[in-house]
């Protein structure tokens, strides 16, 4: 599925190499107006002075990121303590995110293993399978999601119904319900890569393993887990990334009581506060943490790539 | 099915044109609250003048604010903001004004709504629906006394932890001043600290911010208790039958009104006359009102009323309710406060 087709030998791409530069002009276009304005245009607002009830006003200012980090009190004349309120925030949201990311794993790892060992034309149409509710969008999943975990809803039904609880589960609006969200939302982003890993994964290595007495454990997390990492790497950033910043599934399904990062940085835009430059800057902390993550990953893998060449 | 024939009845007239002919009027784009316009006034609009209604929905006064503001300006012609955003707006400077004799049935304005504060005269608004925001209780988890506002800010046991707030800042401080009896937008530290106080208090009863679906979580009951608008009571109680009874606090409730409103650089402008002007007809007022069973601030609208509608206890206060009181618009610090308060409220 993925890889081996792009290593189509070094030949053809020196037979490109003089034209490389406008080649590659497309993808330039493209980043530098997707990726890197809106980035720049973030990182500008965010040293800006705040307009009243939304909108900046062209002076250079640090008080976006001084909110951020500095607690001034109620009335905002009290000396300077550090601001918890909201590293409490990106606590509780990094936190959300790396739960749904590693109950992605402990779901999509099982799957994805048992689509790659399935026959050869099997496989197609257990991928399908698993992309099939993607296809309705997310609001509307995130919706259904609530309907059926709330307190009279048939989930609480059948396990009432089988004894299996005497009074309602309440899932809806607590963070269980969220990390539900998250790992429904997200969860064949990490079955996906890690299928394509593990599918090019040679299983006669297994068995060379087994021959030499290697116990199952073993043979898992010394051969078959070192071999499909870029795909597990892959699929935790994919599962990772957007549940950091995700605001459906702790609105609808955690009841917004508590504002995770999508939540404070949409209420700067959309709600009373109005504060266009604390939003950006908010927004431009989130993204270095991100960024920072990333790269650790990244340095992970580059380092794997190149004991293994 | 009745649904399927008629679209594909749509489907098939456009197909072959018919519609063309009606359509040369040219567009009306409408900036509007979700849920809050019955699909057949839209058609009969369409119908008695050819303009065809192009709608975005908002979920809040804030967001709408927010989006026009960030380039959205020069999109629609007309939106429906709420009283005090009416001012936000015009202060602004974001609101075209409509000149006497532009609309034909301005008279039809009732008088008590001609010179309100937030428009003076009504040089860029007409009156669309207005109600109260208060809160719901579900009889069926609580029946004790209801008309106060302690059943949300200090509520009793059956209650508490199962009460859904708006996700509005504006409203749930409004709700908090009416509660303590102070001005809403006061700068006074007592003021100030008394109001801090009471909502850090009272949110471990709280189990939800929601403003669009406060309607959903009270019929389904994933809340006891919460605060909502009188008409979306009122529908919750006779069209999905939740045994929900609105209350009216003896220590006073929220008024608003929404109104239309001309936007500058509207790209339709005459077609937004009209359709504002469309709005001003008693007959079409009473197809709204009866839908979205708030209350119009038009004349003559009565004879097109439900005879239900004026007998619903939403609309009707008991003698002992307290004062329908609009929300203020705060100045910057007052605001900031506010916005410091909020945060901490949901940190």
């Amino acid at each position: 599925m993925a890889g081996g087709a792009a290593s189509g030998g070094n030949a053809t791409s020196e037979a490109y190499a003089p034209a490389r530069g406008w080649l590659l002009l497309p993808t330039w276009v493209v980043l530098g107006i997707v990726v890197l304005a809106p980035i720049v245009l973030m990182l500008i607002y965010s040293f800006l002075t705040k307009e009243f009830r939304g909108g900046v006003i062209w002076e250079f200012s640090v008080d976006a990121y001084d909110q951020f980090f500095f607690d001034r009190g109620l009335f905002g004349d009290d000396a300077p303590t550090i601001q918890w309120a909201y590293i409490q925030i990106f606590w509780r949201s990094i936190w959300q995110a790396t739960l749904a990311t590693i109950f992605c794993l402990l779901i999509g790892f099982p799957t994805a293993y048992f689509i790659a060992t399935r026959p050869a034309n099997q496989r197609t149409i257990w991928v399908f399978l698993i992309t099939i509710p993607y296809w309705v969008n997310l609001l509307i999943r995130t919706v259904s999601m609530r309907f059926i975990l709330r307190d009279q809803g048939p989930l609480n039904d059948l396990l009432q119904w089988t004894g299996i609880v005497a009074e309602p589960l309440t899932i809806i609006n607590t963070n269980l319900g969220v990390q539900i969200g998250l790992f429904y939302s997200y969860l064949p982003f990490m079955v996906l890569p890690l299928y394509a890993a593990i599918e090019r994964y040679n299983f006669s290595l297994s068995e060379a393993a087994s021959d030499l007495y290697a116990p199952r454990h073993k043979i898992l997390t010394r051969i078959v887990l070192p071999a499909v990492k870029p795909g597990l790497i892959a699929g935790c950033i994919l599962v990772f990334v957007p549940s950091l910043g995700s605001f459906l599934a702790p609105d609808l399904l955690g009841g917004a009581r508590n504002f995770m990062i999508g939540s404070l940085i949409d209420e700067q835009f959309r709600g009373s506060a109005g504060n266009w430059p604390f939003g950006a800057a908010a927004s431009m902390i989130l993204l270095t943490l991100v960024l920072l993550v990333l790269m650790v990953l990244a340095r992970q893998q580059a380092r794997l790539e190149k004991g293994a060449g | 099915m009745a649904n399927y024939l008629r679209t594909s009845a749509i489907a098939l007239c456009a197909g072959l044109g018919c519609a063309t002919a009606a359509l040369a009027e040219g567009d009306v784009v409408v900036y509007h609250w979700f849920e809050y316009i019955p699909q057949e006034l839209i058609d009969k609009f369409t119908e008695e003048t050819g303009i065809r209604v192009v709608m975005d929905t908002y979920d809040s006064n804030e967001a709408m604010l927010a989006s026009l503001r960030a380039g959205g300006m020069g999109t629609y012609d007309v939106a429906v903001p709420g009283d005090y955003m009416v001012q936000i707006m015009r202060d602004n400077d974001m609101l075209d004004a409509i000149a006497e004799g532009e609309l034909s049935n301005h008279g039809n304005i009732l008088p008590e709504w001609l010179d309100v504060r937030y428009d003076p005269g009504r040089q860029h608004s007409i009156p669309y629906q207005w109600g109260s925001t208060s809160f719901s209780v579900n009889r069926d988890v609580y029946d004790g006394p209801i008309n106060t506002t302690e059943i949300i800010f200090n509520p009793p046991a059956e209650l508490s932890g199962r009460i859904n707030m708006l996700a509005s800042q504006g409203e749930v401080m409004a709700l908090a001043a009416i509660h303590l009896g102070i001005p809403m937008c006061s700068p006074e530290r007592d003021d100030v600290q008394a109001l801090n106080d009471l909502l850090m208090g009272s949110r471990q009863h709280w189990v939800s911010f929601n403003s669009d679906t406060a309607r959903e979580v009270l019929v389904s009951g994933d809340a006891a208790a919460g605060m909502i608008y009188d008409g979306f009571s009122a529908r919750a109680r006779i069209e999905e039958g939740a045994n929900l009874e609105y209350a009216f606090a003896t220590q006073g409730y929220i008024a608003w009104m929404d109104n239309v409103v001309l936007l500058n650089d509207a790209p339709n402008r005459d077609n937004a006359i009209r359709f504002m002007d469309f709005l001003l007809e008693p007959e079409n007022v009473g197809i709204l009102t009866n839908w979205t069973q708030y209350s119009a601030g038009i004349a003559g609208v009565d004879a097109f009323l439900d005879p239900a509608l004026a007998a619903q206890p939403e609309r009707n206060p008991p003698e002992d309710a307290g004062p329908a009181i609009f929300i203020e618009v705060c100045d910057q610090a007052t605001q900031e406060i506010h916005d410091r308060i909020w945060t901490a409220l949901r940190r």
